[in-house]
């Protein structure tokens, strides 16, 4: 690692004015920044911790909306996001027992990797995410491969999910890492039908707008049979899949998806 | 800078620069070597250790992270003259070859059977309500711990022998 200073703030306010420094760096699980700090690619002046903030933990149900603290780990998403199994069931297959003990919703959907499971559950429920200084709508927020519409310094404080009438997850892992050689979310809510895929774009999380259209007249696996697989030209590919592989699994797991969220 | 942890019980204050892992503080400041540096980036699980209960791999954790928090080590949960049951069952069923990752591996096991005896589930239990034993539920909950050695069939063994000792 390069040398850094570190503070561990107990308050939103305090972590914001620390990460006013030049080249501040928030620090939540660790899970991902600290194995890249010690692979030297990233060089923070002052690591800001946010692990002493209370006010960032917790998960809370109200009149439709499950609200979770941008400091929770996958952990306890798992464990107490009951209102919305969907979510509870993509937070306890994130990694390892060990990682989702460390690991924080915040931290995921701030650092955005376009295999991470987390912003597809955000995008594909049309979540808000919540900063210190304002909301932003899931839509918003997701602006290609590990960037955001977080301005510097910012600190992501919740994530606000509408509770969807159906909604479920699956994701074709990779079997080391456990990270989505495809994911896909499909929620069907208030806000009509979505359909959010990760790990497949080399721009990260996104809607498949065909396959939401389809599915708005006929939420049924039957409906998203007759549409041809998005084009893999643009796909990640890697030595675990080509494209056009990952192409084949939107569709594949889209249907398996919508099947499942039928119950 | 300086951290306060308690470690096994006892206090220690450390001094150390922010970018000690929680890790090296253990093995190197504190000289508590049972806990092992397999990767180092959070993919063996050979370091595992309990934080304030929870396992999690002490090489991902920052030393100053961590003030007055509670670390659980190997060296913390039994002795050579007093073997905590799931020491015991590795012995007895042989649950390693190099014995490197063994360490990480009873750590691990001693946090998943409670949250097992808890009646947290997995993704692959079938009872969401009481999740049982399983060779496949061992094998999910303990995917962050590798054996290069592949001992894995006496490892399962070895878990629901110390499981079977606790009930």
């Amino acid at each position: 690692m390069y040398s850094f200073d570190f503070a561990r703030p107990t308050s939103v306010a305090d972590a914001v004015a620390a990460l006013g420094q030049e080249d501040a760096q928030a620090l939540s699980g660790g899970q991902t920044l600290i194995p890249t700090l010690k692979q030297r690619l990233a060089s923070p002046s002052v690591l800001v911790s946010l692990s002493a903030i209370a006010d960032l933990k917790g998960v809370s149900a109200e009149g439709g909306t499950l609200s979770i603290g941008a400091g929770t780990t996958h952990a306890t998403v798992a464990a107490e996001a009951g209102a919305y199994p969907a979510l509870a069931e993509l937070a306890g297959q994130i990694g390892d027992p060990a990682v989702r003990n460390r690991g924080t919703i915040g931290g995921s959907i701030a650092n955005n990797d376009p295999s991470a499971c987390y912003p597809a559950a955000a995008l594909g429920s049309g979540a808000t995410i919540v900063t210190n200084s304002r909301e932003i709508a899931a839509d918003d927020y997701f602006q290609g491969m590990f960037t955001t519409a977080l301005e510097e310094g910012e600190i992501i404080t919740a994530v606000r999910f509408p509770i969807p009438e159906k909604a479920a997850y699956i994701k074709f892992q990779q079997p080391a890492s456990r990270f989505a050689l495809v994911g896909v979310y499909v929620s069907k809510g208030a806000g009509g039908v979505r359909v959010a895929v990760t790990g497949a774009s080399n721009d990260g999380v996104f809607r498949w707008s065909e396959a939401e259209a389809a599915l708005a007249g006929d939420f049924s696996a039957g409906a998203v049979e007759g549409l041809a697989a998005p084009s893999g030209a643009d796909m990640i590919s890697d030595l675990h899949g080509s494209g056009d592989y990952r192409a084949h699994l939107v569709k594949v797991l889209t249907k398996r998806a919508v099947a499942k969220a039928n119950g | 800078m300086k951290t306060t942890l308690t470690v096994n019980g006892e206090a220690h204050e450390v001094t150390h620069d922010p970018r000690r892992s929680l890790l090296d503080t253990l093995r190197d400041d504190l000289r508590l070597t049972g806990t092992k540096k397999g990767c180092d980036h959070g993919q063996c699980g050979a370091c595992t250790v309990l934080l304030n209960g929870e396992r999690v791999n002490s090489c991902l954790c920052l030393t100053a992270m961590h003030d007055g928090d509670e670390v659980t080590t190997i060296e913390g949960i039994g002795s050579p003259e007093r073997l905590s049951a799931l020491q015991k069952a590795f012995v007895e069923k042989d649950g390693y070859q190099c014995g490197f990752c063994t360490p990480g591996q009873i750590m691990s096991a001693t946090a998943m059977l409670r949250e097992i005896s808890e009646g947290a589930p997995s993704y692959v239990s079938d009872d969401l309500e009481v999740p049982k034993l399983t060779d496949t539920e061992m094998a999910e909950r303990m995917s962050g711990n590798l054996c290069r050695c592949s001992a894995y069939p006496l490892i399962r063994e070895a878990i629901a022998m110390a499981s079977e000792v606790s009930q």
